[in-house]
């Protein structure tokens, strides 16, 4: 009965719509981009970011007049949503964005929630772009091995560090003869030194110890008498901050002289402080410095500061450039559609971001450099940027 | 022959270490027939008290000589953790030296993990991992090829010095010989006016400064956290079952084996992830063809 009355009126907004869309500059012509975070729970710290990022880049596209997309400006609009930091909010806040029918999805961030509401994006053929997920999971299926179509990240992930160390230790180090001394009972830590084994030896240059300790472990003078004596001339140790200090400093003890490289693992001031001269101009690889040279990592960090009052962290930097991506494939694909959105996404060949140019190749993978921060004056210093 | 020079000096180090901590276990076992197995906290928690006491001193307004400072840290660390063994025996033991033997032991292990998560909590602790300052110069050379530091010299020749002073105290003084009469016969050594409660609380007093000497030179090499009890606890308990616990001598020389386990493992073995394996097979292989360890005798059943 009252089928026919709703038709009308909603006829009725669709020509007020559309009058009003043509009258004002900007009335309908904006895009909605769904923000998952964990704005709540055990990582707060890490959805503020999430959060702050998203805010400011929204803003930026804002303020200088809109995307332009297939010839039509259009502002951006954030719809956030917390998820809690858990795993079935997180699945629930994804889906509550489909449903909403956002353009694309920025987060979760940390894998534990990006891994379920990946499944989510995926059935709903939604793109999603973790900052800051570093699990392989999250962009491959778990059944098939396949990867997934709509599952993007801006960060690398863990492996790559490998790639990336082994890079930089022969271009850079010059290492003839390396050497890894890696916590075998560590996935993390395990999963970093094998891919750094295997980048050395397809380039010819094969490791001449590969040594192991387990978690807990506190003297490494037998492994590092081994590396010492086969005349290693620089030493991997993707391992957590609270242990590199004392391999470093035994490694000393027992004759090392040459430069030692580590992972992300690194990043906690806690190591200088244990550390101490010991850890003087070595080298760990990482998302992003906050004194990094690039224009566009300058101006980014001046914008956060200045409207937060404070320096980007990894997170917000990632964030940031997740946006980045999302708005440079709405620019190529021309129009506000998910699947177009999807293929540009896809297909972007060049990035240049916060945290360093990145390339997408059929995986949600980006293939992108990794920044390497010396340790110099009791400050992690940016040194370079490591490409893959 | 230099590689194995230095397996050799890194093995003393670590020996020296479980040994030290190895003598705490086999004592309170000699005289009580019962294992400490928080002794291993104990030794954590003397760490502790060096990096404090350390940290203190070195902040003092007025430097004090460096020796004078080396040896209050040593003092003072070996002066709270005997106290604070003797205050868990009191505590905690005392009430179940009647009890079954099983109550006991279920106690000790109570105990360290009381020790471990008390430290956890308490916020001047907490859970990172830091250094004890240190109290000498640090200092790496070489001698003919085999690298060597003031630290690990200072481990090697301090543990070596205290271990004969306490066979000396074990074996000549009437303190001593308190000790070896309990531990042969716990009811009929008091009839001969020995004051038993005494006696036990000046083992574990003793253990547990031992303990602490070399605590404090550990947290100088090592970094210290509330964890770090559990496995060098285990490997020092090794190391007196292996050398026949209860028996002095027997925790040295087990500690030592445990050093050269530790060291030559990834040496001979293709990873340092079979420690483990080795240090509790040879226990396991120990305990079926000579249950009472290297020096450890055979006990007697008295009827």
């Amino acid at each position: 009965m009252r089928r026919p009355y709703l038709l009308k009126t909603l006829a009725f907004l669709e020509v007020l719509a559309t009058v009003l869309g043509a009258c004002g500059p900007a009335a309908a012509t904006k895009i909605t981009v769904g923000l998952n975070a964990e704005l709540t729970g055990g990582i707060p710290v890490v959805g503020e970011s999430c959060k702050n990022a998203a805010e400011l880049a929204a803003k930026e596209v804002n303020d200088a007049g809109g995307l332009d997309v297939g010839g039509t400006k259009y502002t951006i609009e954030l719809m956030i949503e917390d998820n809690e930091d858990k795993a079935e909010s997180a699945a629930a806040a994804a889906q509550k964005l489909v449903s909403a029918g956002v353009v694309a999805m920025i987060g979760p961030n940390a894998s534990r929630n990006a891994i379920p509401a990946a499944e989510v994006a995926e059935s709903s053929k939604m793109p999603m772009i973790s900052p800051w997920s570093t699990n392989v999971k999250t962009t491959i299926d778990a059944q098939t091995g396949q990867p997934k179509k709509y599952v993007f990240r801006a960060a690398f992930i863990d492996d790559f560090q490998g790639v990336v160390a082994a890079k930089f230790a022969m271009d850079q180090l010059g290492t003839q003869k390396p050497a890894v001394l890696y916590d075998v009972a560590s996935e993390y830590n395990k999963g970093i030194a094998e891919v750094y084994k295997r980048t050395l030896e397809e380039n010819g240059r094969p490791v001449v110890a590969f040594e192991t300790y387990t978690t807990g472990d506190k003297d490494f003078s037998s492994q590092l008498t081994k590396i010492v004596a086969r005349g290693a001339d620089s030493l991997f140790l993707p391992n957590y901050y609270t242990e590199v200090p004392m391999q470093v400093q035994q490694a000393h003890k027992l004759g090392f002289t040459g430069p030692a490289v580590g992972s992300d693992s690194w990043g906690n001031l806690e190591l200088i402080t244990l550390c101490g001269a010991d850890c003087e101009g070595l080298y760990f690889t990482t998302h992003y410095a906050a004194d990094i040279a690039t224009p566009k990592a300058q101006a980014f960090i001046k914008a956060y500061e200045a409207a937060y009052g404070k320096t980007p962290d990894d997170v917000a930097a990632l964030t940031y450039d997740s946006f980045g991506l999302l708005f440079q494939a709405l620019k190529a694909a021309g129009k506000v559609d998910r699947e177009a959105v999807r293929e540009a996404l896809a297909s972007i060949t060049l990035y240049e971001g916060v945290t360093g140019n990145m390339e997408f190749r059929g995986t949600g993978d980006p293939i992108k450099s990794a920044v390497v921060i010396q340790i110099k004056n009791g400050k992690f210093t940016y040194f370079a940027t490591a490409n893959p | 022959m230099q590689f194995f020079v230095q397996q050799v000096l890194n093995a003393l180090q670590v020996g020296s270490v479980y040994a030290l901590i190895a003598l705490g276990y086999t004592m309170v076992y000699g005289i009580l027939t019962m294992i400490n197995f928080a002794h291993g906290d104990i030794f954590m928690v003397s760490t502790y008290l060096a990096f404090f006491v350390a940290t203190l001193l070195l902040g003092l307004a007025v430097p004090l000589h460096p020796a004078i400072i080396f040896l209050a840290t040593i003092l003072a660390a070996m002066f709270g953790t005997a106290l604070l063994a003797v205050t868990i025996e009191r505590l905690a033991y005392k009430p179940l030296r009647t009890a079954p033997r099983i109550s006991a032991v279920i106690t000790a292990l109570g105990v360290g993990l009381f020790l471990e998560n008390f430290m956890v909590a308490f916020k001047p602790v907490g859970p990172e991992p830091r250094f004890v300052p240190p109290l000498f110069p640090l200092v790496n050379f070489t001698i003919g090829g085999v690298a060597v530091s003031t630290i690990q010299l200072v481990i090697i020749v301090a543990s070596a010095l205290v271990m004969f002073l306490l066979d000396v105290i074990v074996r000549r003084t009437m303190v001593g010989m308190a000790m070896r009469a309990i531990s042969w016969d716990k009811f009929v050594v008091p009839l001969m006016g020995v004051p038993v409660d005494r006696i036990i609380s000046m083992t574990f007093a003793l253990g547990a400064s031992i303990a602490a000497i070399g605590g404090t030179l550990y947290g100088m090499a090592y970094t210290i956290d509330p964890y770090m009890g559990i496995r060098i606890g285990w490997w020092a308990f090794i190391s007196a079952v292996v050398g026949g616990i209860g028996n002095i001598r027997g925790a040295m020389i087990g500690g030592f084996i445990l050093g050269f386990v530790e060291i030559f493992t990834p040496v001979v073995l293709p990873a340092s992830t079979y420690r483990d394996f080795v240090a509790f097979s040879l226990l396991l292989v120990l305990l079926i063809f000579r249950p009472s360890g290297i020096l450890g005798r055979p006990s007697v059943q008295k009827v």
